[in-house]
């Protein structure tokens, strides 16, 4: 087995009373598609602020490339090669589509304190940006303003982004979300190839979309994973069931 | 062309055209108003770079403008009276030459500026306004608080700097090399706003929780930018010193951050010419409105809040429109 690229040790966070993570191991390894589910409230984001650095874990640690990475702040954590995106869509929404991507862009190439330059007229950075909106379907709204673009290519974008910053892992917090079913079959395909770049750990709600991409799925119950492996093994996991999946059955999205 | 930059070039020809006609109709006072806007309207486009293109609402610009023009007072009157500055290591002497006083104005205020933006871009929202704001009055109870420059009475400059090749005694002359420089600060603001750096300035603006997750770090470029804005706002207070032929902490008051501030309201934040045309409408109507009743400041205030509400991007904006991309 692959070493993980990623590890969470016993991660813990409290907020007040309420347990938001409760001794969260897991690891992602390459080549995967790691699934994060729960129901509603189970602290799947927590997890994720955690790893992305927005969020201080009371206890525990992570690791990251091989580096303990509990120090970094957001800023670092995203140059070591920890690409995320946000449950509710974060972009520059001034900016269209193109200089959103290019910012991802010239930060990968790092540097950003030119002053002189039409950014627009580097080639450096328009080219690789369009190449990113191309594989996520959005070249021909490239000039559009990001805030004036659908929901779902919001959601697309977001992910142009985490591939412009050519990661070595992805962390995606719901990126179906508020998706119709046919821009979701779209996602699924490009998540689906994406991990052969990094690999992937995933929060989502569809459980169609987890099914049919993760290789390993760790459900989420009151901040604690109270089951991890893969697809089959989670399906038929009873105490599963019980806590989460219960009888929706196979389209059960919560 | 675009039609901001089409009203960007008549507002840059009119402020050109009215110190000329000043001459010619033998209205010098027109001349020195018009060099007042180049200066002040730079002491704008310094502030635009901070609170236009990065959303940093300073209202401590006062201090970079005022140390500005200290450093101008002070040079030119250690050299005036043939005193040094100071002996020890070696001896520096004043100096009345403007290349010489503009940079040491711009890297005094630019070196102020990166102390108090590296400690103010901690904040953001209202206690970035208000340590801004606590800074500059500290900086104005020091100078007024040290004899050795004047103190509360100021520093007088007996004779206006000089410059190769001018008379700068000559108000045509003078304005030029206001208005030049006015012109230079503006084209390296249009530069910078559409480079790498300004892109991730708007990017810092509009969301910098994104540019953070991007590996890009907002408060270095934020206080990047801060730097840079005090620097031209110390530049434009070194001339209005030399304009004035005067320094005194009335300059690093927390109104006159107010003023730069408003200029940048009023022509519109993020225009390029904005600046210019705030302090050149403020200007204007302070010495017609000023004419009528001495409460004009109410009728300032009235326009202010008219515009604010209705039209964000100023002066500029209501004569251009929205502009395209950031």
């Amino acid at each position: 087995m692959p070493e993980p690229i990623l590890q969470t040790e016993a991660l813990t966070k409290r907020f007040g009373a309420v347990v938001a993570s409760d001794d969260v191991t897991l690891d992602l390894r390459p080549g995967e598609i790691h699934a994060l589910i729960g129901p509603n409230g189970a602290g799947k984001s927590t997890v994720i602020k955690q790893i992305a650095g927005e969020v201080r874990p009371d206890g525990g640690s992570i690791r990251f490339a091989g580096r303990t990475i509990d120090r970094l702040d957001m800023v670092a954590r995203a140059r070591l090669g920890l690409a995320r995106t946000f449950q509710v869509s974060s972009v520059a929404p001034e900016f269209s589509a193109l200089q959103n991507v290019m910012l991802a862009v010239q930060s990968v190439d790092r540097r950003i304190y030119r002053f002189f330059r039409p950014a627009l007229r580097e080639a450096v950075l328009v080219e690789p940006a369009m190449a990113h909106l191309e594989r996520l379907l959005l070249d021909d709204r490239a000039e559009v303003r990001a805030g004036d673009l659908s929901h779902g290519e919001r959601r697309a974008l977001e992910i142009a982004i985490a591939l412009a910053l050519k990661p070595r892992a992805f962390l995606l917090d719901e990126p179906m979300a508020g998706m119709g079913p046919e821009n979701t079959a779209k996602l699924v395909e490009i998540l689906d190839g994406l991990r052969a770049e990094a690999p992937i750990l995933l929060v989502e709600h569809d459980m169609d979309a987890v099914f049919a991409l993760a290789d390993r799925i760790s459900v989420i119950v009151y901040g604690r994973i109270i089951a991890s492996g893969t697809p089959q093994e989670i399906r038929s996991n009873e105490e599963v069931q019980r806590a989460y999946l219960g009888d929706e059955g196979d389209d059960g999205a919560a | 062309m675009g039609r901001e930059a089409a009203i960007s070039l008549l507002i840059a020809a009119a402020l050109l055209a009215a110190p000329l006609l000043g001459q010619a109709f033998d209205e010098p006072f027109v001349i020195t108003l018009a060099t007042k806007v180049a200066i002040l309207g730079l002491a704008g486009t310094g502030l635009n770079l901070a609170l236009g293109y990065g959303g940093l609402v300073s209202l401590g610009h006062a201090a970079f403008f005022g140390l500005g023009g200290y450093v101008a007072g002070i040079l030119a009157s250690h050299a005036l009276n043939y005193e040094p500055l100071f002996t020890w290591p070696l001896t520096v002497e004043g100096t009345t030459q403007m290349l010489i006083i503009w940079p040491v104005a711009i890297v005094v205020s630019g070196v102020a500026a990166l102390v108090i933006g590296a400690l103010s871009l901690r904040t953001s929202g209202v206690f970035f306004i208000m340590i801004t704001l606590a800074f500059a009055q500290m900086v104005y109870y020091f100078a007024i608080s040290w004899p050795a420059y004047g103190g509360e009475d100021g520093l007088s400059i007996y004779i206006r700097n000089e410059f190769p090749g001018l008379n700068t005694l000559n108000p045509l002359h003078f304005f030029a090399v206001c208005y030049v420089l006015l012109l230079v600060a503006v084209a390296l603001s249009f530069l910078l706003s559409r480079s790498r750096f300004g892109l991730a300035l708007s990017g810092a603006r509009q969301n910098a929780q994104r540019l953070a997750t991007v590996g890009i770090s907002p408060f270095r470029v934020r206080l990047t930018a801060f730097v840079l804005s005090g620097m031209v706002t110390g530049l434009a207070g070194a001339l209005y010193a030399d304009l004035n032929r005067f320094v005194s902490p009335s300059m690093l008051s927390w109104h006159t951050s107010g003023e730069i501030m408003v200029f940048v309201l009023l022509g519109g934040t993020r225009r390029l010419l904005g600046p210019a045309a705030g302090a050149a409408l403020y200007i204007v109507l302070e010495h017609t409105l000023g004419d009528v009743s001495e409460h004009w400041m109410l009728l300032l205030g009235a326009l202010l809040v008219a515009l604010v509400l209705f039209a964000r991007g100023g002066v500029i904006g209501i004569l251009a429109g929205q502009p395209r991309h950031a």
